[in-house]
């Protein structure tokens, strides 16, 4: 076996993390990931429930209830920046709100009646009922409440089995999507496929960016038939099967979805990635390969340079101010990690230190090939070791979710979210400037001056 | 986007429709924050310490510091007593803070871990300290979990080591921003008062930019100053539900003489606070308090006019609802929605009667309202959708209903999401009535001015 360059980890005398370090050198050991935290760690991981909701979340005309006690529901009540096209249903917090009295006796019945009580109010044509830890234990049986439900008022009363401590938010993706793929059945009907129809996986449609994308690929001749799940209805999902390619972007997410639906349905899927002007170029470009459309191709090649045209001369301004400026990442799935060193690389900027929560080990091997010796690259970070890394390093810009922010201002380090407060689009050519102008805007703020 | 919450009141029993409440660890977890070089620490899944970080993180945007249990399938099943001597010893050797806050979750309490047990068998190091609380989510709300966590560091730290009680007052401050924890030390400082407040966040989660991550910021209790607090003569509990119970214990334990009284937010609850000072420790109302106690009257007076009579919804935490309702009746408004979501008489308040405080204080001013413990904002919503307000006040998610009625809007409380001020500047004493007249005149003038036909749109207000 070849030496491996083992980070050193003065003050992180924390044996069992050492796996889950290390930085780029001549050669590398394995990284250890998708693994759980150590106990009496402030990690920064979630959990299964967290994960089945980022996903399910953008649904947006079904109920989406948390059986459990508050707090579940509370903390997941409108956080994330889905826009919808029309209902918005799923921006209410619903609870059973348990109390001690149904952890004793059971949550069934609570449950039961929360269904009913909810149904007779908003009278939706879907119900996501999501399990939380205390509900594993207890032993409630999700399974036939929602069926029984779903019997007595002709809806779909989707059961989600998102208990929270069989694993971390990967396992909730999971959960999703296998609701999902409940949800999505056709049942005796058969789909007319169409032929240039397609599904778009991995997209929340945090601040429209969905739509963005639809308008490329309308351009391109493409209709999207539902996007999973950002602006999403129950009758546009219902539709899934009907598409002839599905296009992941958060392959975290979804990539479990799209292989069900092809050994299902048949439907062939493709990693996308609209992160970045290189990547959203690819995209478009394989998508039109995907058809084997030459007119489709053409199109493709037009509006890529269309756009691109447009945006170069803003990314260029930027670029002039931010290169040789240096970024630490750390973002929940591996693939968004992978294009935002690309993204950072038009900017002129090099990723330093690069992180996730859910990696998978191709995520790390191919994060490993893009970035330049001596990044270093950690998997489910604690707070001590962004800071040691970070500082390390000499990043300007830290890109993380809402609990690294402060982190990262306390620090003097600029920031921006490229999670679920994002406040622009981020996605496409147009995201490529909004992203740039962020980072620019943050990098570039004389508050720095004043620390 | 509440366009289909209907008017019509039905009884509900499946559960609770956009809450006005959260969960006991994440107060729990605010109140071990108050504690100098103290972590928190979550037993229980992942999931739930990395919810809390991130509220708290939303509402303070600071840094907060939290280690986990990380519980897996196999903790459910044979309980959580092997991650907690995990968790004890990492947390000792990875962050060595001076004192290790474990607080329960749900799913901990569901499997019956018992904690103390736990605990007792396992290795602390030497001068360090571990506590805990139960804190199983199901019962009460947020505040009880504050509570007990305020209850905690009495039983594991407060001892009555002296003969004679000190000169010197306990302030239990209940679940308020850091911003008025430094007020309310400031108001006991120019009385001439030893104070001794617990938990503490001014310092913590207010702390200054520095290019520095400090794990364990300046502020925050002292140990060994909550330890004397059984030695002090007397414990202030502002507000009952968050404070009470901790300084009821103070009493049992070492004999000090507990008082509970209304968060001091407005112009009478700070009255009270600081005679309550001055008759326990006879020190005469300095000018500089009688002089600010003056301009805020001045500022009432001024502006009583453009309070008069006006409708206020107001919900959030009890303690804060409850003297904020006693605050707008001072003002000449008429709180005719009051609503929290934390359910009365809970287990960990020894005075939950929320309803009937705030039922007899609006009787004496004749105001007849809706009154509710344990409510959700739906229900809210309801009320105003059948008898309208001009105002609404409370946390961030009154933004909803604000919008949906198209009602002036003051944000008040936890959480806070959307605005950024409300940790540093406080809304206690004399000055944080100031501040919550100009919140709310700005409110109100505001929409005047915005409604105001042409002709009616005026200079002077
Ligand atoms: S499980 Fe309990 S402690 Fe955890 S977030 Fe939900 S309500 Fe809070
Ligand atoms: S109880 Fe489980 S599902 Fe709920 S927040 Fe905690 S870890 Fe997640």
């Amino acid at each position: 076996m070849e030496e491996m360059e083992v980070v050193l980890l003065t003050g992180l005398p924390i044996e069992e993390r050492r796996d889950f370090i290390l930085t780029k050198g001549k050669q590398k050991r394995q990284l250890k990931c998708d693994a759980d935290s150590v106990a009496g760690s402030v990690s920064q991981r979630a959990c299964v429930y967290c994960g089945a909701r980022v996903v399910l979340n953008p649904v947006t005309d079904a109920v989406h209830l948390v059986h459990g006690p508050i707090g579940c529901a509370s903390y997941t009540w409108d956080i994330r920046g889905s826009l919808s096209s029309g209902a918005d249903l799923y921006r209410n917090s619903f609870s059973t709100d348990l109390k001690e009295h149904d952890i004793i006796f059971g949550g069934e019945k609570k449950l039961a009646r929360a269904i009913d009580e909810l149904v007779r109010k908003y009278r939706p044509k879907l119900v996501f009922v999501y399990s939380t830890c205390i509900v594993g234990v207890i032993g409630d049986d999700l399974e036939a409440v929602c069926k029984a439900a779903s019997g007595k008022h002709g809806i779909e009363v989707i059961p989600v089995q998102s208990s929270g401590f069989i694993g971390n938010k990967s396992a909730g993706y999971r959960a999703a999507c296998d609701a999902l793929m409940r949800l999505i059945e056709p049942g005796e009907k058969k789909y007319v496929i169409k032929s240039k129809n397609i599904n778009y996986l991995g997209d929340f449609n945090l601040a429209g960016e969905a739509w963005i994308i639809k308008r490329y690929l309308s351009r391109m001749g493409v209709d999207i038939n539902v996007v999973f799940t950002g602006d999403s209805s129950y009758a546009a999902l219902k539709k899934a099967a009907g598409a002839s390619l599905n296009i992941i972007q958060c392959a975290g997410s979804m990539i479990y979805l799209a292989s069900r639906m092809e050994e299902n349905y048949g439907i062939p899927y493709m990693n996308v990635s609209f992160v970045g002007i290189e990547d959203t170029s690819n995209s478009l470009r394989n998508i039109a390969k995907a058809f084997n459309d030459p007119e489709m191709a053409y199109k493709a090649e037009q509006l890529i340079e269309h756009e691109t045209a447009l945006v170069k001369p803003a990314i260029q301004r930027y670029r002039e101010k931010l290169e040789g400026k240096k970024a630490a990442v750390y973002v929940g799935g591996g693939f968004k990690a992978v294009s935002l060193i690309k993204q950072f690389k038009e900017i002129g900027i090099d990723v330093v230190m690069i992180g996730t929560q859910t990696g998978r080990p191709e995520d790390y091997r191919r994060i490993g090939d893009l970035v330049d010796d001596g990044t270093v690259i950690l998997d489910d970070a604690n707070p001590a070791e962004l800071e040691k890394f970070m500082l390390e390093k000499g990043a300007d810009l830290l890109v993380g979710g809402v609990k690294e922010r402060p982190l990262a201002y306390k620090l003097g380090i600029a920031f921006i979210d490229h999670n679920h407060n994002r406040k622009h689009p981020l996605s496409g050519f147009i995201g490529a400037v909004n992203f740039a102008e962020e980072v620019y805007a943050t990098v570039c703020s004389p508050v720095w001056n004043y620390i | 986007m509440l366009n289909s919450t209907p008017k019509e009141l039905i009884e509900r029993a499946g559960g609770a429709i956009n809450p006005a409440k959260t969960c006991q660890p994440i107060g729990a977890m605010y109140a071990a924050l108050g504690i100098h070089k103290c972590l928190p620490h979550s037993h229980g899944s992942q999931g739930c310490c990395a919810y809390h970080r991130s509220h708290l993180t939303r509402h303070f945007r600071e840094p907060v510091m939290a280690s986990t249990s990380s519980f897996t399938e196999g903790a459910s099943v044979f309980g959580g007593g092997a991650n907690v001597k995990t968790a004890v010893n990492n947390v000792f050797t990875i962050y060595n803070p001076d004192v290790m806050a474990i607080h329960t979750t749900c799913l901990s309490e569901t499997i019956g871990d018992d904690l103390p047990t736990y605990i007792k068998a396992t290795e602390v190091p030497e001068g360090k300290v571990v506590i805990h609380a139960n804190t199983p989510s199901y019962v009460g709300s947020h505040i009880t979990g504050f509570s007990n966590m305020t209850k905690a560091m009495v039983s594991y730290l407060a001892e009555a080591s002296e003969e004679n009680k000190k000169e010197q007052a306990n302030i239990i401050p209940g679940f308020v921003n850091p911003g008025d924890m430094r007020e309310i030390k400031r108001l006991a400082k120019h009385m001439g008062v030893k104070s001794i407040m617990f938990p503490d966040t001014s310092g913590v989660l207010d702390s200054p930019i520095t290019g520095q991550f400090m794990m364990y910021p300046k502020g925050g209790a002292r140990v060994e100053d909550i330890r004397d607090s059984g030695n002090s003569r007397i414990t202030l509990a502002l507000g009952s539900y968050a404070s009470a119970d901790a300084a009821y214990h103070l009493e049992r334990k070492c004999k000090v003489r507990a008082i509970t009284l209304k968060t001091p937010i407005g112009i009478k609850a700070t009255d009270d606070f600081l005679m309550t000072l001055r008759s326990n420790f006879v020190k005469e109302i300095p000018y500089d308090l009688e002089e600010e106690r003056g301009q805020l009257v001045d500022i009432m007076t001024d502006t009583h006019y453009h309070f008069y009579d006006k409708k206020v919804a107001v919900f959030g935490d009890p303690d804060i609802v409850a003297a904020t309702a006693e605050f707008l009746l001072s003002l000449g408004m008429r709180p005719v929605h009051v609503l929290t979501g934390t359910p009365g008489g809970v287990t960990g308040a020894s005075a939950g009667g929320f309803e009937r405080e705030v039922k007899e204080m609006l009787d004496q001013s004749g105001v007849q309202a809706n009154i509710k413990a344990g409510g959700d904002l739906f229900l809210l919503h309801q009320w105003i959708k059948n008898e309208p307000v001009d105002l609404l006040i409370g946390n961030t998610y009154g933004k909803y209903i604000a919008r949906a009625e198209d009602l002036p809007f003051v944000r008040l409380g936890f959480p806070i999401l959307d605005r950024s001020m409300h940790p540093y500047l406080p809304i206690v004493g004399y000055k944080g009535a100031m501040r919550l007249l100009e919140l709310i005149g700005n409110a109100l003038l505001d929409r005047v001015d915005r409604d105001a036909s042409d002709e009616d749109f005026e200079l002077v207000m």
